[in-house]
């Protein structure tokens, strides 16, 4: 590290320990959960008969703990890591720091006792009951008011891009919390959302896609933006394009919630608008897919040697083809195929798995050495035998799951001569099980991946301090 | 919708395509007062930016999506209230009945418009009604020795009737009768089945706690299943038929049912809610009622025939 033999200024790099290394244990709970569930699909015995085992109970808790969790914990980390590293101030409370880790690590655990115990709003991605969700509002507004304040009392002129996007998601999550999460309380466990019919519908997706838009995709570009030029040692490809997908993409995200809702009670007007955001949102979504990997211009070797270099770059790529399937799926006569088949939970995956979570474990694996005055993992090799189990793992997954989803697809609407459906339902729940075992198969990987991080996070952490010598490989600039 | 939304709406969504459309433009043309490809002087953390100019083929796409856009949003309805060139609507979304439906679909016709929902249920009908009204033709005892129309008519069971009475049609515990066993609720011909599908049926055995107390309810439920031949405590079934006047106004003296009133047989050990001791003085005390919805809308006089053709052929083919 180059840059250490400058003055810094003091940083709060605790809370960017703590968050960090939670992102490695909440991404085992929350992906082993995931294998779990996947396994009962093809496996129903393996709930035991026991209610806080079944899918419909642990499906919620491996969703939130994957993406607020393991996502939630990785975009704490880094942010507070890259507001100081970029405006070269320490935080702006360590207090309102703390506070935001207890807090969000008490959200969770919440999480995990009230979930299985059946306790649930049954909003998707908001599933937490009202005093949770009080809770989480608190912790976000701290975050906010930290974060922005960091911002305030910058020692730089300008505001760095990666900053633009997080405080984009922070700002909007806050709104989309706060909206969709609105609800009368009949006792201190149960509650019902302020909205009705179509209106809560909307409300719901509005919220949910973007959970998407903004939990996990412009808050992980704001991590993509520093640890791609950091880790490649080479300047962002274009100022200019930042700028545009920025402004476009946080405009147009906003829209695109209708299309979860093509083909229902929601109004023709609302769908059509939905459906043509999200076909517009592609060309900036690939904006900051080309700004990342063109990024590597002139540093394209480093692939070869670098395994961290490839889990960011290959999460792009993942980045980009779920950027393209999503608006693809959004288009009705798509969406007419693909809706409620595996192909949506494949498109998720390749998303969650193959963009948030390698862009994460990528930029994990640049922040363990920092942040534990070491000059690198204790095992690059360790690193590239996770970057193959995670790569073939989401390989597996995402094909499994269009191959079923297609097939449920075209199982659905195929009708006979009298104009009968050809196919009922547990038919195709049948033609969908070879691939529910390999997509367990390849949430195995990953899991195994993660294990085999947090194996090399344990033995990096308690190494004697700068006793693991810099591995010419991986050398960030 | 008001004028005032469509406005809204309308300005909104255009303002921010349009916006789109200007913030690209502006990008393209370099105004950083930097030269393009050099750095733009900023430096964070060790991270500099480059000032590239945007990708070409990123630009026209861009423009492309752009262009699309104003001509979906010209072509179907999504600026509020205005309808679009084609008039294109997936289905009468504002009706709230039955019977509102029927009249929208002939208003649409009508008027010309292009109403998704209407012109696929029009093809369907044009298409498959043929078949059906041939079938309903030919007498259910008859239809029923049909292999043809039996295999389309268990088609029809297995996704309008199995999620109740299962793929095999043998039913399921909590009231959803067996359909292969000849024993009938509300009777076993072909007119009766016909009748069940296109009516529904509403079961009403009233809750019987207040009236007998816990003890009249354990008599009864004792002599209840001495009817079946099970073991019983004889005092207790004693007492039980003394007190089964009130069960007979429904299932008879001799306990065997009146399909009139949809009043099961208690004689021939075949339970809807279970026959054990405990499923039966839940039965008694808390009473059921069982609800067999009406599919005259849904699947319309033809199809139940063909249906009740099958379900028919279930329990008399062999």
């Amino acid at each position: 590290m180059s840059e250490t033999s400058q003055a810094q200024p003091d940083y709060n790099y605790k809370v960017v320990r703590q968050f960090t290394i939670m992102t490695i244990v909440w991404g085992i709970i929350g992906m082993g959960l995931g294998v779990f569930i996947a396994a009962q699909l093809f496996a129903p015995m393996l709930n035991f008969d026991t209610p806080w085992l079944t899918f419909s109970r642990l499906r919620p808790l491996h969703t939130n703990a994957v993406i607020f969790a393991f996502g939630g914990c990785a975009l704490f980390a880094t942010s507070y890591y890259i507001v100081q590293r970029t405006s070269q101030v320490r935080l702006f409370s360590d207090k309102l720091a703390a506070f935001t880790f207890w807090g969000w690590q008490a959200v969770i655990v919440l999480a995990i006792v009230s979930l299985p115990l059946g306790l649930t709003s049954t909003k998707e991605y908001a599933e937490l009951e009202w005093p949770i969700d009080i809770l989480i509002a608190l912790v976000w507004i701290a975050y906010i008011i930290n974060f922005f304040g960091t911002l305030v009392i910058r020692k730089v002129s300008h505001i760095y891009v990666a900053n633009w996007f997080l405080g984009a998601f922070m700002l909007t999550v806050a709104v989309l919390h706060i909206g969709n999460s609105m609800a009368i309380p009949v006792s201190f466990t149960k509650s019902y959302s302020l909205y009705a019919g179509a209106v809560d519908a909307m409300m719901q997706w509005w919220y949910g896609h973007n959970a998407v838009g903004f939990f996990l995709t412009a808050g992980f570009l704001g991590m993509m933006y520093y640890f791609v030029p950091k880790q490649a040692g080479r300047p962002v490809y274009s100022y200019r394009l930042s700028i545009v997908h920025f402004w476009a993409l946080i405009s147009l995200y906003i829209w695109a919630g209708p299309h979860h809702l093509h083909y229902t009670a929601l109004p023709d007007w609302t769908q059509s608008l939905g459906m043509v955001m999200s076909i517009i949102l592609f060309v900036p979504s690939w904006g900051g897919m080309i700004n990342g990997i063109m990024t590597l211009s002139g540093a394209w070797h480093k692939l070869r040697t670098d395994p961290v270099l490839r889990f960011l770059i290959v999460s792009l790529s993942f980045y980009g083809m779920s950027t393209f399937e999503g608006p693809m799926m959004a288009i009705k006569t798509v969406n007419a195929l693909s809706h409620y088949t595996d192909w949506t939970i494949g498109h998720v995956h390749s998303g969650a798995l193959g963009w948030v979570a390698m862009v994460s474990i990528g930029s994990i694996y640049h922040l363990i050495p920092v942040l534990f005055n070491q000059r690198a993992m204790y095992s690059t090799k360790l690193v590239n035998v996770h970057f193959w189990l995670a790569t073939i793992g989401v390989v597996l997954y995402i094909v499994a799951m269009w191959m079923s989803g297609v097939l449920q697809g075209l199982m659905w609407r195929a009708v006979n001569a009298d104009g009968t459906l050809t196919y009922s339902f547990v038919e195709s729940l049948e033609a969908s099980k070879p691939f529910y075992v390999v997509r367990f198969i390849g949430g195995c990987f990953v899991v195994t991946g993660m294990l085999v991080m947090a194996y090399n996070t344990w033995k990096t952490v308690r190494a004697p301090k700068g006793s693991i010598a810099a591995d010419p490989a991986t050398q960030p600039a | 919708m008001s004028m005032f939304w469509t406005i809204w709406i309308s300005v909104i969504t255009l303002g921010l395509i349009i916006g789109c459309y200007f913030l690209l433009r502006w990008c393209l043309s370099n105004q950083t007062g930097v030269p393009e490809g050099e750095s733009m002087g900023h430096e964070f953390d060790g991270i500099e930016e480059l000032n590239n100019q945007l990708p070409r083929w990123w630009t026209i796409m861009f423009y492309m999506t752009i262009v699309w856009g104003f001509i979906y949003l010209a072509l179907y309805p999504g600026l509020g209230a205005y309808e679009g060139i084609l008039g294109w609507k997936s289905s009468n979304q504002n009706i709230q009945s039955l019977e509102e439906s029927v009249q929208a679909r002939i208003d649409a016709k009508e008027q010309g418009k292009l109403v998704e929902y209407d012109r696929e249920l029009d093809f369907a009908a044009e298409k498959f009604d043929p078949i059906f009204a041939a079938y309903a033709k030919v007498p259910v005892e008859e239809l029923a020795q049909d292999p043809e129309a039996n295999k389309v008519g268990q088609r029809l069971f297995l996704q309008n009737c199995s999620q109740c009475h299962g793929s095999d049609a043998r039913g399921q515990n909590g009231g959803f009768p067996n359909l292969t066993d000849n024993d009938w609720l509300y009777g076993g011909s072909g007119a009766k089945i016909v009748e069940t599908l296109t009516l529904g049926r509403q079961a009403a055995m009233p809750a019987w706690i207040d009236t007998l107390g816990e003890q009249g309810i354990e008599e009864v439920v004792n002599y209840v299943l001495s009817l079946s031949g099970r073991d019983v405590d004889p005092q207790l079934a004693d007492a039980g038929k003394a007190r089964f006047a009130v069960c007979a106004a429904c299932h008879g003296v001799d306990g065997k049912g009146n399909q009139a009133l949809g009043a099961p047989n208690l004689t021939d050990n075949i339970w809807l809610y279970g026959g054990s001791h405990k499923a039966v003085t839940e039965t008694l005390t808390y009473g059921r009622n069982g609800v067999m919805p009406s599919f005259k809308n849904t699947l319309g006089e033809d199809k139940i025939h063909v249906v009740a053709a099958y379900v028919y052929s279930l329990s008399n083919d062999k």
